[in-house]
């Protein structure tokens, strides 16, 4: 099978001269139809790469949003091996790339190898590891190289520009910048730090960088745009589909891709 | 049994020493599992205290801070009618950590760790709390030091525990009862680790246990290393010889690996530790985790791990709040799996006899934690006599990590001591009610 990757997708997007955008939802919440349904209506609506997330008992890096729907979908009986049928039905229906975002447990649990090679055959992208750094990846590294698999590291605010070029070389797909000190959540603006964050991706030979945390809107789509690869966006959608369900994710996709002015203009 | 050979020199570095394994692993564990956005403060973190370590002027503030605040060296107490009672006569000696200020072996860590934040220039400490002894010794420290103070207390303990919340507010800590997830510790430490992520800058995140990331297990259990230090030499000189056991409780383990250090490479003293096995470990209420758990990362360290087969944290379940906890410092998963410490479960029940035989034998009210280690210790010594050890000349060190007045309400309701129609607030702000209900 041939999978689309982040890496051609954030080509395409800058060939276009935009950056590419990502949307996250987590697996199983409500639950597992609907969360392929929603993450459906985000390819169909300008989002180019789809983060899904594995509901997690100790999840360190979510704000209460994201937090209350991961207990969710764990209280819905939403199993790890879930996620696989979720990303095999997203990538049956759309040209996204697909990733799933996890903390390392899940993952270790079921054996990094076997974690990889499933996910593989659904037809994902490659993983964005929140708790996981390069020096305890030995493992993943192994396996996401047998599986032709991308991977996703995070840089912060307060990494060293050490710590910085170790993560750009191990990483491969696009590199997750930080753009605050801080859990996931919604602000009303991005944070200055992000650019400095790009900035030292960029310096360190990474091709990609997406911005994410505290990203909610359309104007910080296109701020984050000007100097990034591509902008993630998370709680703005969880709570979206939370509140109004598929089509209130379809219809935020379509604002923060740009795809709904366009429509409003092809109607004028 | 033999007589364990007391000449052997624990000063000596060398590569088969247990001692002075510094991490960040032990054996297959330890590491540090966790955001990139907390590796330059706990790099900082590793610095400072490998620095500290070295330096006379942080070592003698340890000891005087030790000395004349904590009131080290705690007591070693041979108990004798407990040993003649309940231990057929084996040679019981009580590591009296109860007598410290607070209450308890955590004054150790968090004085040490404290010191350590104002030499890193944070003017904020945050913490995790269950029971609310570690949240109680951080605003102590805190207090002391002239830093702010933030405990992380799940909102159910908060309830149970209200004489502690009381202590810390008293002491002028801020506490934030965590209401998300399960509500227990493993979320307080969550909650205090988004703190630590946003605030990193000022607050240095105050670990209660001797798990998480390099290096706060080496760490803590550096600070906690006197009492093995004490109890070895106190041993030496009461009784001219060393043990033939040391046991202790195990919760994330910092009392256990401070008193196991002191005889690590006494390769004859066998070294006990146990863990809390709840309703028992044939049942799903237990914090049994080196006994049931799998390996796995939680908190930042690969280590033992109470998860089901999605790699979920499962709740632990005890009747000490200080052993209620799903996971386990990674140099005791280090020390289980290449046998030089055994790890056994004690239930409730035993935990809840050996506290109450500990106050009617020796006037002393142990805490339900530190009872873990005493009803494993009865357990041991009688398995001994039954081998064929002669009682008087066994010798085991128990290490008492605390006292028990805060489980005053708890044990009084295990015991149905409680007056008929004496209220609960009046009781407790304890476990009480969790005891009822069992």
């Amino acid at each position: 099978m041939t999978r689309v990757t982040s890496a051609q997708k954030i080509a395409a997007a800058r060939a276009e001269g935009r950056p590419a955008l990502i949307g996250y939802l987590p697996a199983g919440f409500p639950d597992v139809p609907t969360s392929i349904e929603a993450a459906v209506a985000l390819a169909e609506n300008g989002v180019d790469i789809i983060e899904i997330g594995i509901p997690y008992s100790d999840p360190v890096m979510d704000g209460e949003v994201i937090q209350a729907a991961t207990v969710q979908a764990l209280a819905n009986g939403f199993r790890v091996a879930d996620v696989f049928d979720i990303v095999a039905g997203i990538t049956a229906r759309t040209d996204a790339a697909v990733m799933v975002m996890t903390y390392w447990n899940p993952v270790l649990r079921m054996g990094v190898d076997e974690f990889s090679r499933r996910f593989a055959q659904a037809g994902g992208s490659g993983l964005i590891t929140p708790d996981l750094v390069p020096e305890e990846a030995g493992e993943w590294l192994e396996a996401s190289e047998k599986y032709d698999l991308e991977r996703v590291f995070l840089i912060a605010p307060s990494s060293t520009p050490e710590r910085v070029q170790r993560t750009v070389d191990v990483s491969s797909g696009f590199i997750y910048c930080v753009s605050l000190m801080g859990v996931t959540g919604a602000r009303a603006s991005v944070s200055s730090a992000a650019q400095a964050v790009v900035d030292a991706a960029h310096a360190a030979g990474a091709e990609n960088a997406c911005v994410g945390l505290g990203v909610s809107r359309r104007e910080h789509v296109e701020e984050i745009g000007a100097y990034a690869d591509g902008v993630i966006v998370g709680t703005a959608l969880v709570a979206a589909l939370r509140d109004g369900g598929v089509q209130a994710v379809g219809a935020l996709a379509a604002e923060l891709s740009g795809a709904a002015a366009h429509s409003d203009k092809e109607l004028a | 049994m033999s007589t364990p050979d007391h000449s052997a020199d624990t000063g000596s570095i060398d590569e088969q020493s247990l001692r002075h394994a510094s991490g960040p692993y032990f054996g297959a564990y330890g590491g540090r599992w966790m955001p990139e956005s907390l590796m330059a403060a706990m790099d900082e973190l590793n610095e400072t205290f490998e620095a500290a370590k070295n330096d006379p002027e942080f070592i003698a503030q340890v000891k005087d801070l030790n000395k004349n605040y904590s009131g080290r060296p705690s007591l070693l107490t041979e108990a004798k009618r407990f040993s003649a009672q309940y231990c057929d006569g084996v040679r019981i000696f009580l590591k009296r950590e109860d007598l410290n200020h607070t209450g308890s072996h955590k004054i150790n860590n968090v004085l040490g760790q404290a010191l350590l934040a104002k030499r890193m220039g944070k003017t904020r400490i945050i913490a995790e709390t269950g029971a609310g002894q570690h949240g109680v010794a951080s605003a102590t420290a805190a207090a002391l030091m002239g830093l702010e103070c933030v405990v992380y207390m799940g909102a159910e303990d908060t309830r149970r525990q209200a004489l502690n919340v009381a202590r810390m507010r008293l002491l002028g800590a801020t506490v934030i009862p965590v209401t998300v997830g399960s509500q227990t510790l493993k979320d307080a430490i969550n909650e205090a680790l988004r703190d630590w992520v946003a605030n990193v800058e000022n607050t240095h995140y105050l670990l209660g246990t001797a798990a998480g990331g390099a290096p706060f297990p080496a760490m803590v259990r550096y600070f906690h290393e006197v009492i093995g230090e004490e109890a070895r030499e106190q041993i030496l000189e009461q009784t001219g010889r060393l043990p033939n056991a040391v046991t202790a409780c195990i919760g994330g383990g910092s009392n256990a690996i401070g008193i196991f250090h002191g005889f690590l490479d006494d390769k004859d003293v066998a070294l006990y530790g146990f863990e809390a096995g709840g309703d028992g470990v044939d049942t799903d209420r237990h914090a049994a985790t080196i006994t049931l758990g799998r390996p796995g990362v939680l908190h930042g360290a690969k280590s033992y791990l109470m998860q089901d087969e999605d790699g979920q944290t499962i709740e632990s379940h005890s009747i000490s709040a200080g052993l209620d906890y799903p996971g386990v410092g990674p140099e005791h998963a280090f020390l289980a799996d290449i046998g030089r410490v055994t790890y056994e479960p004690v239930t409730d029940t035993e935990a809840m006899d050996a506290f109450k035989a500990l106050c009617r034998t020796e006037g002393i009210l142990p805490a339900i934690e530190s009872s873990h280690a005493l009803a494993g210790t009865i357990r041991l010594a009688k398995k001994l006599v039954a081998e064929g050890a002669v009682p008087e000349e066994t010798i085991i060190i128990v290490n008492l990590s605390g006292r028990g007045d805060k489980d005053v309400g708890t044990a009084a309701a295990w015991f149905d001591m409680i007056e008929p129609g004496a209220a609960d607030a009046e009781i407790t702000g304890t476990d009480a009610q969790k005891a009822q209900e069992k």
